[in-house]
């Protein structure tokens, strides 16, 4: 199983390690829940270099991915981010991406690890009509560090000459951490502040070491998820599939159907956006402390026996202390405050439609 | 940490210790490690009959689902209120304070080792 360059350094600080999108990568190191909380309460660090770096770069760059994704990377201006989505013919999500706009003829998309050859395959695919630009997985070259919680900017701050302050959320930015050459890229998946840092893998037990002891406290797998959770973030596998399109996962906003240009599930995204869904992404909350997990079904009521749905994740919310969950549901049950009961394990737990996210950083 | 030997255990990773009829059962060390931090935990009544490796109870750590099987046939005569209001004691001390519940049994079934699983978990 790949590792990442950082696989030793995680070891030796007692890490438990899981297999994630086919790689092995550190689940906690002590506590999942201290480990959430020093996100939301400080800052916690965060090896994501299982990622894929894809480049994009050429005269027809930005022509190119208006063409390949969702979103209009055309409209980014230099140095700003936009999440996007890349679909198939059916208008059905292949991955979801951040896409950064370097400079007017380059581009880097981040990419989920598992999806990374579907993603690379279908821009190669797609890019054989614009003759000046080119794709270039690059993933192997870099480590992928996320630095996240009120106290990252502050800590990475002291890592860096850069002025942080000028680089707002969703942008990018080059610079020097810890005499490392890196990307900096105000974006993150914990609902907190924060950065990810790109930069060559050679350099990544040094910058890995440099930001724990200005004090971020390394996080595992399992706090991110249930970060990203609570924040009402999707996770691809969970609330994104190949069997799901924007519209249903409720990311229409990031879908851009009027605009000139063609892209690559457009007419199927088209015809799906005037008609009505057949399933719904929801948030559910309930009560107690039992957490209504992945595949679980949803039924209308504690009665009923045809499932109308089913949990995509879930989980006692550390931040908020009840459980808390995304699910797919028929329309029909998805307004807010609607009651539904999940199936846990033989049990019928109420949970009410709450809107997302269920946790929202004070700004 | 290692696992004391003055308790038996099962391949489910329970410990149980046998005083006079009554065996106090708790998970590993190792069960806990596996399972994260724990967060929930739903245990059997008093007056609750248990049967040799039937699922009996519930321990739920923020990413996932761990079962108590019963060690031993019997009645559970007390479960333990302190990992019902504080779940993280589980982790904190799985030999001691961390138990779970106390089943008067009416036969002992043969229980692994110290040793023995030592070997299961690949600490020997």
């Amino acid at each position: 199983m790949p590792q990442t360059p950082l696989h030793a350094e995680h070891a030796r600080l007692g890490a438990s390690f899981t297999d994630f999108g086919g790689w092995d990568m550190p689940v906690r190191y002590t506590s999942d829940l201290a480990e959430h909380q020093a996100v939301r309460e400080s800052a916690g660090l965060f090896d994501i270099s299982h990622m894929a770096e894809i480049f994009v770069r050429g005269a027809s760059s930005s022509a190119f991915l208006d063409y390949a994704l969702v979103g209009q990377a055309s409209a980014i201006r230099d140095g700003k981010a936009k999440y996007s989505m890349i679909v198939d013919l059916d208008g059905n999500i292949i991955d979801d991406l951040i896409v950064y706009r370097l400079a007017h003829d380059s581009f880097l998309i981040i990419a989920n690890a598992g999806n990374r050859s579907a993603v690379v395959k279908a821009l190669n695919e797609r890019v054989t009509s614009f003759d000046s630009s080119e794709v270039v997985d690059r993933s192997d070259e870099f480590a992928l560090l996320a630095i996240q919680g009120p106290k990252a900017t502050a800590i990475l701050q002291t890592l860096t000459d850069s002025d942080l302050s000028e680089l707002p959320y969703y942008s990018i930015g080059k610079g020097k951490v810890s005499g490392v050459e890196s990307y900096l890229c105000r974006t993150g998946y914990t609902g907190e502040d924060g950065f990810e840092v790109l930069f060559r893998a050679e350099s990544a037990v040094e910058v890995f070491n440099a930001l724990i002891n200005a004090g971020a406290t390394a996080c595992g797998l399992a706090s991110r998820d249930t970060l990203r959770l609570e924040a009402g973030m999707p996770l691809y596998g969970h609330e994104l599939d190949l069997e799901t399109n924007p519209f249903e996962a409720n990311l229409g906003r990031a879908v851009k159907l009027d605009r000139e240009n063609d892209f690559v599930g457009k007419a199927a995204l088209k015809v799906i956006a005037e008609k009505p869904v057949t399933k719904i992404l929801v948030g559910l909350v309930g009560e107690g402390k039992r957490a209504a997990r992945a595949d679980y079904p949803i039924y209308a009521s504690s009665e009923a026996t045809d499932s109308i749905g089913k949990i995509t994740s879930g989980a006692l919310s550390p931040t908020l202390g009840y459980p808390v969950a995304m699910a797919y549901v028929s329309p029909e049950h998805s307004a807010l405050g609607s009651l539904v009961s999940v199936d846990i394990r033989g049990t019928r737990l109420e949970m009410k439609v709450v809107k997302l996210p269920f946790y929202k950083r004070a700004s | 940490m290692s696992n004391p030997e003055n308790l038996k255990y099962t391949k489910e990773h329970e410990w149980v210790l046998i005083e006079g009829d009554v065996a106090t059962i708790g998970i590993t060390a190792y069960a806990a490690e596996k399972l994260g931090d724990v967060v929930f935990v739903d245990l059997p009544k008093a007056g609750t009959a248990t049967t040799y490796m039937k699922i009996c109870g519930e321990i739920e750590s923020t990413k996932s689902v761990g079962e108590l099987y019963a060690p031993l046939d019997g009645e559970v005569v007390e479960s333990n209120p302190v990992v019902v209001s504080a779940p993280e004691t589980v982790n904190a001390d799985p030999f001691g304070a961390g138990w779970l519940i106390k089943v008067r049994f009416t036969n002992l079934p043969e229980l692994l080792t110290a040793a023995e699983y030592n070997v299961l978990t690949g600490e020997a």
